[in-house]
Parts: structure tokens; sequence; C-alpha cells
């Protein structure tokens, strides 16, 4: 606290050289509703403005990059689930993507088609999440309880992928470990039919309503070059009004074959950020669209995975009835499959910014380094600035309106 | 540099920039994905300086530490920068030995450094000159060791099962 500089205008309240104002320190965090996760902020408040924060992270830092080193490759997706847990398929397609970069697997079409789908259910998901708690914070419940019905049905669709409905250890690398089943279809195709209408009504909650816009315009702002110095990614970087998304820049899983709009703001203030996700939301609904019809005029119906035996686990009754698929089962469940030697980075669109793997492997059966660059884990850090100077009750919202997500930032 | 050039053009540009700072930059590979330089450490700072003014790598992705066990250059970072106007990322690798562990900071050059610098230093313990908090980040204050180097145990160091031999290594 000593640290902190007194501001001009103290100077005006100086009654016979005497400083009649105090300073007060405030711990916003660990635990707070209002955090969404376990983040500590130490404020140092001049009544409610905010002068200085101290930050302190890591309270559920679990050693994902020395866990890594240790599990064979296989494995690791279940470590990617517990990122960015509100759109962890994003995280366990990322990461298939960065094996099969290592090792040169090219998927059917059919199976990237399906991948992008439930990456864009995921976004939409992660944005249903990050938009109704701003909601929330600014006093509205109702998103918060209503829209989120979307992401209960979403989360339907995960269940009947592959079973479980938050950390999804979703499909395999090299494809998918079995197909979507026609309930699957049936919820997907329902979903792009209904959403936009209540996406709709969510955006005539809140979008053009003047309470809202009053707490949000101009609510821990933050311009684009000091966005890119922060390293910001995803949409609170477009919402500073640059255009710079992963599936255009770098596109993976085909997004080339996909028609969408990237959505920018101007102020990088919370209501751009808000706005840019919910036109994200409908972009995503879009591309889910044109990957059903795209997939429809596939002549291909059937292929869930490229032809690599040595990572998809072979089908049970396989197993207990031929050599070959008795062989791989063992090799895949000991983790004796061969990995050339080699470096690859490869990253995602995730639904708070870009999601990378630093990969390094030497040949053995675990990663010889895995990096994780977590999105939040690098934009969090210019959180003191964009609150510095505003409210507290501005730093919750700006704080909600970030996406910052505890399990990724901490990893 | 122009906004669009196509790639061999563009990995000429980075390799002529390198030339000016003759056998610092030890070696210019292709690997799998990207083009990786590999500098030494005196120079890494100016070099990233010049990536990011000259040749239009203005963004840091991310950096990140290594440890090497028994290797004579022992540490190292490894910096991956993008040039978004031109959609080209590159890899700069810089190692260093075990009793000289201090790199320059980039938080100049780049504020989000800042953390990343401090996660190298919490689980690697390489040192960053001029910066301005490096303190543990995600480990506790007093923890006594810097975990992701390779000596560090992950596993109970009772259990005869997880082996090194076991891992291909």
């Amino acid at each position: 606290m000593s640290k902190v500089e007194k501001p001009d205008y103290w100077q005006k309240d100086l009654v016979q050289g005497r400083d009649l104002r105090e300073l007060t320190t405030l711990n916003l965090g660990p635990t707070h509703p209002a955090t969404h996760g376990i983040f500590q902020n130490v404020l140092t408040l001049d009544g409610e403005i905010i002068l200085e924060t101290e930050q302190t992270i890591g309270y559920i830092h679990r050693a994902f990059e020395k866990l890594a080193e240790r599990r064979p490759f296989y494995q690791i997706t279940t470590l990617t689930d517990r990122m960015n847990y509100c759109s962890s398929p994003i995280n366990n397609m990322g990461w298939h993507m960065t094996m099969e970069k290592l090792l040169g697997i090219e998927l059917p079409k059919r199976v990237e088609y399906m991948r992008v789908i439930v990456m864009e259910l995921a976004r939409i998901a992660d944005h249903i999440i990050c938009n109704t708690i701003i909601g929330q914070d600014a006093g509205a419940t109702t998103p918060f309880l209503y829209v989120y019905q979307w992401r209960e049905k979403i989360y339907d669709i995960y269940e009947e992928i592959c079973g479980a409905r938050l950390t999804t250890n979703m499909g395999r690398i090299g494809g998918w470990e079995r197909d979507f089943s026609e309930l699957a279809w049936k919820r997907i195709r329902n979903i792009v039919d209904e959403l936009p209408a209540g996406l709709k009504e969510f955006d005539s909650m809140l979008l053009r309503n003047r309470i809202f816009m009053d707490r949000t315009v101009n609510c821990g702002p933050i311009g684009g070059e000091r966005a890119l110095a922060y390293g910001f990614t995803g949409p609170n970087l477009r919402a500073a009004g640059v255009d710079y998304d992963v599936r255009v820049s770098d596109p993976y899983c085909s997004y080339q074959d996909f028609d969408f709009i990237v959505p920018i703001g101007t102020s990088g203030d919370t209501y751009d950020r808000f706005t840019v996700r919910q036109q994200e939301m409908k972009e995503s609904v879009s591309i889910i669209r044109q990957a059903l019809e795209k997939l429809d005029k596939l002549s291909d119906k059937t292929s869930i995975r490229a032809d690599v035996p040595e990572w998809v686990l072979p089908p049970k009754e396989d197993v207990y009835s031929a050599m070959e698929p008795l062989i791989w089962h063992f090799k895949i469940v000991m983790g004796e499959t061969e990995v050339p030697v080699g470096e690859v980075y490869h990253c995602v669109e995730g639904g708070n910014g870009e999601l990378g793997f630093y990969l390094v492997s030497d040949g053995g059966r675990t990663p010889f380094r895995l990096h994780l660059r977590r999105p939040c884990y690098i934009y969090y850090q210019a959180y003191p600035e964009m609150i510095k100077g505003g409210m507290l009750s501005d730093a919750i919202l700006t704080m909600s309106s970030m996406n910052v997500i505890a399990g990724e930032l901490d990893a | 540099m122009p906004g669009f050039v196509v790639k061999a053009e563009r990995d000429q540009l980075v390799k002529d920039r390198m030339a000016a700072f003759g056998e610092k930059v030890t070696a210019i590979s292709q690997e799998a994905d990207l083009v990786c330089i590999h500098v030494k450490k005196e120079a890494v700072h100016d070099l990233l300086k010049a990536m990011r003014d000259e040749l239009g790598f203005a963004f840091l992705t991310t950096c990140c530490g290594m440890h090497f066990p028994g290797e004579a250059q022992e540490f190292g970072m490894v910096y991956h920068l993008h040039n978004m106007r031109a959609g080209h990322r590159i890899r700069i690798k810089c190692r260093t030995t075990a009793n000289d562990l201090e790199y320059p900071t980039v938080t100049d050059l780049w504020p989000t450094a800042n953390w990343m610098e401090r996660e190298a230093w919490d689980f690697f313990g390489i040192k960053f000159k001029g910066h301005p908090n490096l303190k543990r980040i995600l480990n506790m204050e007093d923890f006594p060791a810097f975990p992701m180097r390779k000596d560090y145990p992950l596993e109970d160091p009772t259990r005869q099962d997880k082996d090194d031999r076991y891992f291909g290594r």
C-alpha cells in the first residue's frame, strides 16, 4: 500500500497539512461469488475508486504441464478438459489436432465437419455462460436462468456424443471414438433451428437495455494496441477492434470451407465484449448449419476416423476375435505406439482466445515438454490496468466480461 | 514489412535480417511447422526487438522455459512470435548453461511477457534481468524447488512402477 502514489486531487483536501483521507485495502476473493472462480485481487481503494490492484493466482494449480510429461499422449486429453471447462470440446479437439500435426495425419472431411459442429456448439455454450454472467453481475438475473437452458441442451448433445457433460474427453487422436447417434444429430438440428430465436430473446433483453448499457458502456475499456501488447486474443481482442481470429488467420479443421463474419467492436469495453460474443454465437449457429449442409452433400456418410489403427481403440468385438485389433488395443492401452521426434505449435480459437499447444516430442512414450498457451492466463494480467481509476462495481463487471476461467488460468 | 507476401519471401526477409547478427545467430532451421532461429543469449533481446520493430512480429504468442538435463546448454527459453498482418509465425530458441540462468527480460517490449517470465522463474528457476516483479506465480511463495525441471520427481519417489525407462528414455 505504501507504493501507491497519492492522486493529484488529494492536494485540495489537505487541512492544516494533515491528510484527512484514508485508503482502504479490500480483498476481492479468493472465494467470492462475484469473481466466478478462485482469484484473489487485493484492491487499494480511495472510497470506491480503485487505485491499485495486486493479483494472486494459482489457487487451483494442478501442474498439467508436469503431469503431461508422465502420460501417454492419448491420456492428455483428460487434462485439457479441465482447462477451460466451459468449452472443453474445443480443448480436446485442439489437443487431437496438435498430435495429428505431429504425426502428419489427414482426416476425412466428414470427421472435420463433425469436429467443427462440436467446437462451435462449445463456443456457443462458453459465450452463453460468459454473457449471462455479465447480465447477472449487472443485476439482470433473468438471462442467467432462462438462456442457460440452451447450454443445458448443448450439454445434452455432448452427453449423447461422448457420455459426459462437462469434462467431455471427446474424440480421439485421428478421429472419433464412435459415430454420432441419430438422437445426437436430431438434437443438433433442433438447436440450429431453435437457438436463433433464443438468442434474439437474449438480445432484446440486454442489448439496447438502458440500464445495462449505462452499466457496461465504457466499463473496463482497453484499446487495440494495448490489448495486443498484453497478448489479448479471442473475443476480448476483437472487442478492442482487432480482427484476429485463429479460425481465419490459421485455418484448421476445414474452417476455410465456411463462410462467417468475424465481429469486432471499437472501444474494448464490457459492452463491446458482450456484443461481440452475442454476434459470434449467431455466426456459430450459421457455421453449424453450413456444416450440416456440407455433411448432407458429402458422399461419405460413414467414416469417423482417419486410417490410424495405432491411435484409435478398435471395436471391442474385434479385439476378442482378431489378432491385429488385439495387438493395437494392447499397444494403445500401454502407450507403446511410435511417435516421431519433433516440435509443433498448434493453436485453435478457444472460447476465450488463442489456445496453443507447444509440444516437444523426443520419440518417447510421453511428451518431452508440453507448454500450454492458455489465453486467459495471458490476458488476465491486464486486469489491474483495465480497472484502475474505475469504480469497484465496474471491476466486477470487467472481470466477468473478460471470461477468465480459473481452471485455465491456473492450469 | 508489406502485409501479404508469400511464405518463401517472408522467410527470406527473416534470413536476410538475421545475417546482421553474424555468429550470434547460431542456426536457422526449418522445423516441422515453423522456422526456428537459434540465438545466443547476449543477442536475444536485440533480436526480439528487431523482430518486433523491423520484421513485424509484433505479437508475442507465448514464451516458456525448457530443461534438457545432461546437455551442456541445459536450460532454454522458447519464444513464439506472430506477425498477424502477414500471417507468419516464428520460433526463437535461446539456450544457456545451468550456471548462467539470467536472461534479459522482454517485458519492456511486451508487457504480456511479465507473467510468462514469472512462470519460467517459478517452474524452471530462470531469472530475468530487469523484470519488474520476478516472484513465483502459480506455486506458493516458499515452495522449495523448481518443479518443471526434469530432476523434480512428479510421483512419490518410493513408487517402483513409474520408472523413466518405461517412458522410452
